[in-house]
């Protein structure tokens, strides 16, 4: 474990501190705004939000550093995840503003709780202990659970927050166990250390392995892998969707960097042991996640059961259990997180105060209403499915060619035969959009800014192709120093 | 400098010019769209004209190549080795041809027809144009994938947005249904990436040493992907479906071309990755060909619907090109080669017909019509010259390919060219009896009798097909010599078996 001693922890952790500092300001200073100008609460959590991604960026390297006694990681991997992080919330920031402001919901808290939680997600991203892992993982649900029920008046919302947040604490308490055992078990709560003892004690040892499977369990929740998914469609689709566009996109940036830190970095040595249980979490997630998002009839539940398919997917990347895999993985879900900001971002484009705009009904002959907005949502559904040329189809390619790379051929054609089932729920969309004759809506307006961003994000998934191999690259490298 | 990038300009100029026709359209200045997209095609076809008389067919070694691995170029994706990496052969660049003519004639048989979303028609024809010549011209198996893919997109729009009553279940199905055949292939080309030592170069595959399991599985990965687009009983179901639905555009660009990519496919990967695997297999592919041959003939003869009918000749057809492939000489292969090329022209043709009287009276249904050759003269002289085509009349392009595979076959089998032979009689059993049922007889309605003869747009691309379709029947030499020495290359990449270790 390096620490050289003329770097200042605090340093390394600037970013964070940024953050946190700067959302207890936001707090503060909003409760002397008037509503008129609560636009400035909006600009400071985006000026932060910016602050933390060029501090992350002037900090870069390629060396892992371990600071506060081996509890926290400064690495390339952590580098990347968190750039990404500040830039999906920023995005998800933008796609709010209008929807809020319209509904009497633009406050200051929800920018709070967004900061709050994207600190959270940082402190997961770079946690090299157990201890500093769950706290970051409680820092960013507790968060959530609030922006869940941000709309208080609509029972919908009310409701999914509750069950999220019983849920949520079970899988809490799952994992907070699993991690007890393998503390027993190990004696220490450093990953670095636990992948040490692990690899002295025998592979089958029964107190780790039954930790192992509380922590697979706390993580499967936290992913939303099935079966364990149940909380999913019903806050995507309680939760006002604003809220949907952070929960379902930094946030799966954060688990992925949560897994890997505690199956590969610390839990590495057992390897074979939750090999098997992911391929199981995995296959189902696939299929259940595909099969189900084909009943759907709201867009938002639709694309809750897409997640979860793509949460499985993203799963088999991690189980081929090499570098390779890993890397396929950690691209695969930047990618996920850039379509699903764009779908969502599409969804609230289309809204309007009294009209969510979420029924698949909605999207009828989007195509000559708004052939823009149209040509967005296509783009993003193809990639999505995973179709040629677009960005989905790489994220799916790479997942491929690492459980190929392990001899998992029956597992990659399983996965490829989900991904035609798949298909079949976007191309639907397409065809709502396109094939149908258009029905009454409102007419489809957004500030600039908000269509700016939105073309951008959804435009990236067929302009990035160029550069594809590059960020194929960076992710590789990104995982590389990872023990 | 501009020869060396030719094959790059004949994709990236459609695709680019249908982005900028989309981008500038709009059913207000829809002449505007109409005339991009046809100067857009025009220009790409002049192109490939410059590539075919650029080729040199002495060679079988590909040529007008551009990038991969060799060159020194920077990899597209460096973590996988995947290349931009261009060239042709003598069968590719024929089907190169045949897409950006293809093309043209479909922009000038949409001049009048579509008047919905123009633009956006044009568009989709010209990006697919662009992305069916990179599936021709691709030499990485990971480049291919991507334009073969990426075909899907346009096609389905196509065919969901300008197609008939039942245009949304033929969409889903033709997307799903060839989206299913390919996503094997891309398991087998990830295989073969490992196997080639990290490469995705397919000239590097076809030199990879495969057991005999191993180029069985391969072999049916690939079959999935071009079975299904050519497509061979029984997976053929999706055709007539998106043939019926699609506007004529579509169709003639899927009977046309998007047929002839699981021909190629079949020359590209399956001959020469698993040839051991397609003798071994070789009995199974040619029971499916003569099947294909001879009880998709009689379904045609049964059919009421013009497209449907022309569509079942298309799988009875394309059973001769899977036939002409697996009998393993040189009079098959070229046969085949040949008869997709002519396919090409002759049901293209017989589409384009079909859209002549469709957007005059609206029905495709046989029973509707009667006594055409009595308002429409012009139109039933042209008609009956690619009837006789695709019958196989000798002097049109239809018998040179069917004659060569016959010929092939024999060689291998006296039955095979038996029961091949047939298709002599059934080709011509249907076609001709639809041709007489349309055209001669009473006239059957006033709706028939008021018919107007075809304009001189409609003359100009069924005349543009005449050429082609007596040009390559009376002379095919040019076709014959510029596929010579690729498949006589190919043939000996299918005698030298692969069996041994990596």
């Amino acid at each position: 474990m390096s620490m050289p001693t003329h770097v200042s922890p605090f340093a390394i952790a600037a970013p964070e501190i940024l953050v946190f500092s700067m959302a207890c300001v936001v707090l503060v200073v909003d409760l002397f705004l008037s509503d008129r100008s609560r636009f400035i609460s909006y600009l400071l959590a985006q000026l932060t939000l910016v602050g933390a991604f060029v501090l992350t960026l002037s900090g870069m390297s390629d060396a892992s550093v371990h600071v506060f006694h081996g509890m926290f990681v400064r690495d390339p991997m952590a580098d990347v995840l968190k750039l990404a992080i500040f830039a999906a919330v920023f995005i998800a920031f933008v796609y709010s503003r209008e929807y809020l402001g319209e509904r009497g919901l633009f406050r200051g808290e929800y920018y709070v709780l967004g900061l709050l939680g994207t600190c959270g997600m940082m402190v997961m991203v770079s946690a090299s202990s157990f201890l500093t892992l769950y706290l970051g993982l409680e820092l960013l649900s507790l968060n959530l659970y609030a922006l869940v029920a941000f709309n208080r008046d609509s029972p919908l919302s009310t409701e999914a927050a509750m069950k999220y947040f019983v849920l949520g604490a079970i899988a809490s308490g799952m994992l907070l166990f699993g991690l007890s055992m393998l503390y027993g078990a190990t004696g220490s709560l450093e990953m670095g250390a636990v992948h040490a003892a692990i690899a002295k004690l025998t592979p089958n040892h029964i107190v780790l392995v039954f930790g192992l499977v509380f922590v697979v369990v706390g993580l499967a929740f936290k992913v939303g892998a099935v079966p364990f998914h149940m909380w999913i469609p019903d806050v995507y689709h309680g939760a006002p969707t604003p809220v949907v566009v952070y929960i379902g996109t930094a946030p799966k940036i954060a688990a992925f960097a949560m897994i890997m830190r505690l199956l590969v970095g610390g839990l590495g040595g057992l390897s074979v042991s939750w090999q098997g249980m992911l391929i199981i979490l995995a296959v189902l997630s696939m299929g259940l996640g595909n099969l189900v998002a084909i009943a759907q009839t709201n867009i938002k539940r639709m694309l809750a059961y897409s997640t979860i398919s793509h949460m499985g997917f993203f799963l088999l990347g991690i189980l081929s259990a090499t570098k390779n895999g890993y890397g396929s993985s950690m691209f695969y879900v930047l990618v996920y997180a850039l379509m699903s900001l764009g779908a969502f971002g599409v969804v609230i484009l289309l809204s309007r105060q009294g009209f969510e705009s979420d029924r698949l009904e909605d999207f009828r002959g989007l195509g000559q209403r708004s052939p823009w907005a149209a040509l967005l949502m296509l783009l993003l559904m193809f990639s999505m499915a995973g179709v040629p040329p677009t960005l989905g189809f790489y994220a799916k390619l790479l997942v491929i060619q690492s459980l190929v790379q392990q001899g998992l051929i029956w597992l990659a054609i399983v996965s490829v035969l989900m991904a035609v089932i798949g298909a079949y729920y976007y191309l639907r969309i397409v065809k709502l959009m396109y094939f149908d004759e258009p029905v009454a809506a409102p007419a489809v307006e957004a500030h600039s800014d908000m269509r700016a961003v939105l073309s951008l994000n959804a435009i990236a998934v067929i302009a990035l192709i160029p550069w594809v191999g590059s960020l194929i690259d960076l992710c590789r490298e990104a995982i590389r120093a990872i023990s | 400098m501009i020869t060396q990038n030719l094959l790059s300009l004949t994709i990236w100029i459609p695709i680019f010019g249908g982005i900028l026709v989309l981008a500038t359209g709009s059913d207000r200045n829809a002449t505007l769209a109409r005339w991009m997209g046809l100067a857009v095609a025009v220009a790409t076809f002049l192109i490939s004209i410059g590539l075919y008389t650029g080729y040199d067919p002495h060679t079988p070694a590909m040529q007008f190549v551009e990038g991969g691995a060799g060159s020194g170029a920077e990899p597209w994706i460096s973590a996988f080795n995947v290349y931009y990496y261009l060239g042709v052969d003598g069968i590719s660049i024929l089907l190169i041809l045949l897409t950006s003519f293809s093309t043209v004639l479909v922009v000038i048989s949409a001049w009048k027809v579509i008047q919905r979303r123009v633009a956006m028609y044009m568009a989709a024809f010209l990006i697919m144009e662009g992305l069916m010549i990179g599936v021709f011209a691709s030499l990485d198996a990971m480049l291919f994938y991507v334009f073969w893919e990426a075909m899907l997109v346009p096609m389905y729009l196509i065919i969901g947005i300008w197609g008939g009553p039942n245009r949304v279940y033929a969409a889903i199905k033709f997307f799903l249904y060839t989206f299913l055949g390919s996503v094997l292939m891309l398991v087998a080309f990830i295989y073969l990436y490992y196997r080639a030592g990290h490469s995705f170069d397919i000239l590097a595959f076809q030199h990879v040493k495969l057991t005999l399991k191993e180029q069985i599985l391969i072999f049916f990965a690939f079959f999935a992907a071009f079975a299904v687009k050519i497509p061979m009983w029984p997976v053929h179901t999706w055709l007539p479906d998106a043939h019926v639905e699609a506007p004529t555009g579509g169709s003639v660009i899927l009977a046309a071309v998007m047929l002839k990519l699981g021909g190629y496919g079949f020359l590209r990967f399956n001959l020469p990755i698993t040839p051991d695997a397609s003798h071994e297999l070789a009995w199974l592919m040619i029971g499916l060909s003569l099947i294909a041959i001879i009880y998709i003939g009689l379904v045609a003869l049964v059919q009421e619907d013009m497209k449907k009918l022309i569509a079942y000749s298309s799988i009875s057809h394309m059973g001769f090109v899977t036939l002409g492939l697996f009998v393993f000489n040189a009079q098959g292969m070229e046969g085949g080669i040949v008869q997709m090329i002519s396919h090409g022209f002759v049901s293209g043709a017989l589409f384009l017909c079909v859209g002549v009287l469709y957007d005059r009276l609206h029905t495709r249904q046989i029973a509707d019509y009667g006594g055409v050759a009595k308002p429409m003269p012009a139109f039933a002289a042209f008609m009956m010259l690619f009837a006789m085509a695709n019958s196989g009349l000798p002097g049109t392009s239809g018998f040179v390919g069917e004659f060569l595979v016959i010929l092939g076959s024999f060689q291998a089998n006296f039955w095979y060219a038996f029961l091949a032979a047939t298709t002599l009689i059934f080709g011509a059993s249907y076609t001709l009896w639809m041709y007489k049922r349309v055209i001669f007889g009473k006239v059957v309605s006033d709706k028939v009798a008021a018919l107007k003869d075809i304009s001189l747009r409609e003359a100009v691309f069924l005349g543009l097909l005449t050429v082609a379709v007596l040009g390559m029947g009376v002379w095919p030499r040019p076709f014959l010599n510029t596929v010579h020495s690729s498949v006589d290359h190919l043939l000996q990449q299918v005698s030298t078996s692969k069996i041994g270790p990596g």
